[in-house]
């Protein structure tokens, strides 16, 4: 077998783009973009249809779109990932994928990314609206970059884990269950511990911020999007804990180790045969 | 072609295969019987690289199921007891995803397909959803998936069950056409007869061991000593079983379809005592035939004794 071939991603493709789910799917998705976009303009010229729109209430606009497709990158990813597996078991058809020649690696990753694919493809179906922003400017296109750059770390990692808990898990609604535990855990616990944190050390009155505040911000989704947007925010914050990492580079780093181990874990267990 | 050799699986204190040994040579068609529990799945799924053995080793053309694991799914097609099919797929797209699987190229399973549709009479099916084939015809499918990459080994997890009577004649004559295409095929099932038809060899199977071996008529040689007689009787059958249970060499007497049954197990001499016996007492005998035994009675024997045990 060709070693960059693989039948899982193409036959998930094929059954993910056939369903009627994957369609309502991406119209939600970008029903619920436009009403931002629409409303946020709305807003912006107090529902007078005319008026001024400037560039910093553009970027205001894009910051706030990058923010809902963050939320959205985090809560379908485990929808999408956490049965990619349990529901092969659940529908009786794993063990015949198991005892094909494929590498437990090539199942893993045809999974991964088959689900990947499809949250790309709401991105991209998505840009059309995005692209809104450089009509009123006040957007790079760097941050544009870096900002798609950290959905697609995040949605490496969370859908990672969404199929390493589906390989350990049995059942796909505990699977999922789990899969969203983690997320919440990524995106509302460490925000939660950050704020416990800050308003300890606050209350200290210590000068230097611990380092476990920036540790809890390095791994928060809302944070790296916050630091690739508004730099003087992250700048603030490793004045404050006197360290000089690059936030979003950490979670960069944390995001893909995260990914790693995962794949790892769910390439070992697939075939577990005890 | 394929070699056991003390094969033990245990889940904590149960023992769900016990030191299972077997041999069986190139192109045979073997049928493994044995009752619900008894370690078929067990040992199927071992054969087919999805469970470990807690001890023991399975060598599939001398592959190590244990220690080459990838090299024997190449040479095996297995089908499980209860399988699923994917929603969405056609019957060709399904087969051609297999073939992929097991690394065939795009321009051979173009080839492949429509000549494994023909064997399992599915042509007219290619382009329908596979979520709504009949089971029968799902069956089928499942068969030529295992055949996609040409495996000397098929091992078939009961093939027939769930099917009905039409659909279990044309399994069993796809079999035929594998059988003669050289494949070593594995079947377990419980329906019996058809097994018998089929297989060149019969092992059963209980209690996770290997009780029996051989072919069907070795099998039932074992049995010699032991026969099944009906007796037909004018008066009421309550009384006449009773007077059979009072007879010597006669065991699990009992009534069915309008008839006394029971084992016996004394020599000829005795049997022509006992029909002299039974034509001077009361009960008015029309009939007094021995049953030619099938294989479900050599099973049904054979695990009882093993229960016993």
């Amino acid at each position: 077998m060709s070693k960059w071939s693989n039948p899982v991603l193409i036959k998930e493709l094929k059954l993910r783009f056939r369903s009627f789910k994957s369609i309502s799917g991406l119209l939600f998705y970008l029903a619920a973009l436009f009403v931002s976009v629409v409303g946020f303009l709305m807003l912006a010229t107090e529902f007078t249809g005319k008026g001024f729109f400037r560039p910093d209430e553009s970027f205001m606009m894009f910051a706030m779109l990058s923010g809902l497709q963050m939320v959205l990158v985090l809560f379908m990813t485990p929808g999408l990932t956490a049965g990619a597996i349990s529901t092969e078991r659940e529908k009786q058809t794993l063990n015949m994928l198991l005892t094909t020649t494929q590498s437990s690696f090539q199942i893993i990753s045809g999974k991964l990314l088959a689900s990947i694919a499809f949250l790309v493809l709401l991105m991209l179906a998505g840009l059309p609206l995005y692209s809104l922003v450089f009509l009123f400017g006040g957007v790079s296109p760097a941050q544009i970059v870096s900002v798609f750059m950290a959905y697609l770390i995040t949605m490496l990692a969370v859908g990672s884990l969404g199929i390493m808990f589906s390989t350990l898990i049995r059942r796909t609604i505990v699977a999922m269950i789990t899969t969203y535990g983690v997320m919440i855990f990524l995106s509302g616990f460490t925000a939660f511990f950050f704020f416990i944190t800050t308003s300890f050390t606050q209350s200290m009155n210590t000068p230097v911020l611990e380092p476990l505040a920036y540790i809890w911000a390095a791994i928060n989704p809302a944070m790296v999007i916050v630091s690739l947007l508004a730099p003087e925010i992250e700048q603030e914050l490793l004045d404050a804990t006197n360290i000089s990492i690059s936030l979003p580079l950490v979670y960069f780093i944390v995001y893909g180790c995260i990914s790693i181990i995962a794949l790892w874990i769910a390439t070992k267990r697939l075939r577990a045969t005890k | 072609m394929i070699e056991i050799k003390g094969l033990t699986k245990q889940y904590g204190q149960f023992k769900a295969l016990d030191h299972l040994n077997l041999t069986l040579d190139a192109g045979v068609v073997f049928g493994f019987v044995g009752a619900n529990g008894a370690g078929k799945s067990t040992t199927f799924s071992i054969l087919a690289t999805l469970l470990a053995p807690t001890s023991g080793d399975a060598l599939i053309d001398g592959k190590s199921v244990v220690r080459e694991p990838k090299e024997v799914r190449q040479l095996i097609g297995y089908m499980p007891d209860f399988f699923g099919v994917y929603d969405q797929l056609k019957a060709e797209e399904y087969l051609d995803f297999y073939g992929a699987s097991y690394g065939i190229p795009a321009a051979e399973r173009k080839k492949l397909i429509p000549e494994l549709l023909e064997l399992v009479n599915l042509t007219h099916k290619r382009d329908a959803y596979v979520d709504l084939l009949s089971r029968g015809m799902k069956q089928r499918l499942c068969l030529a998936r295992c055949l996609i990459h040409d495996p000397k080994v098929l091992i078939l997890d009961e093939p027939a069950s769930g099917l009905d009577p039409r659909a279990r004649v044309e399994m069993r004559d796809i079999l035929r056409k594998l059988k003669e295409l050289g494949k070593t095929i594995l079947i377990s099932s419980h329906i019996l007869p058809e097994l018998a038809e089929m297989c060149d060899e019969i092992g059963v199977i209980d209690g996770g061991k290997l009780i029996a071996h051989g072919n069907v008529a070795t099998i039932q040689a074992q049995l010699q000593g032991e026969k099944h007689i009906t007796v037909k009787v004018r008066a009421d059958l309550a009384s006449a079983r009773t007077f059979f249970e009072q007879q010597p060499h006669v065991v699990d007497v009992h009534i069915e379809r309008e008839a006394v049954h029971f084992m016996f197990k004394g020599n000829d001499e005795e049997q022509r005592a006992l029909m002299i016996a039974a034509l001077q007492s009361d009960i008015n005998v029309y009939s007094f035939s021995e049953d030619e035994k099938d294989l479900e009675d050599v099973f049904m024997a054979i695990t009882k004794g093993a229960d016993a045990r």
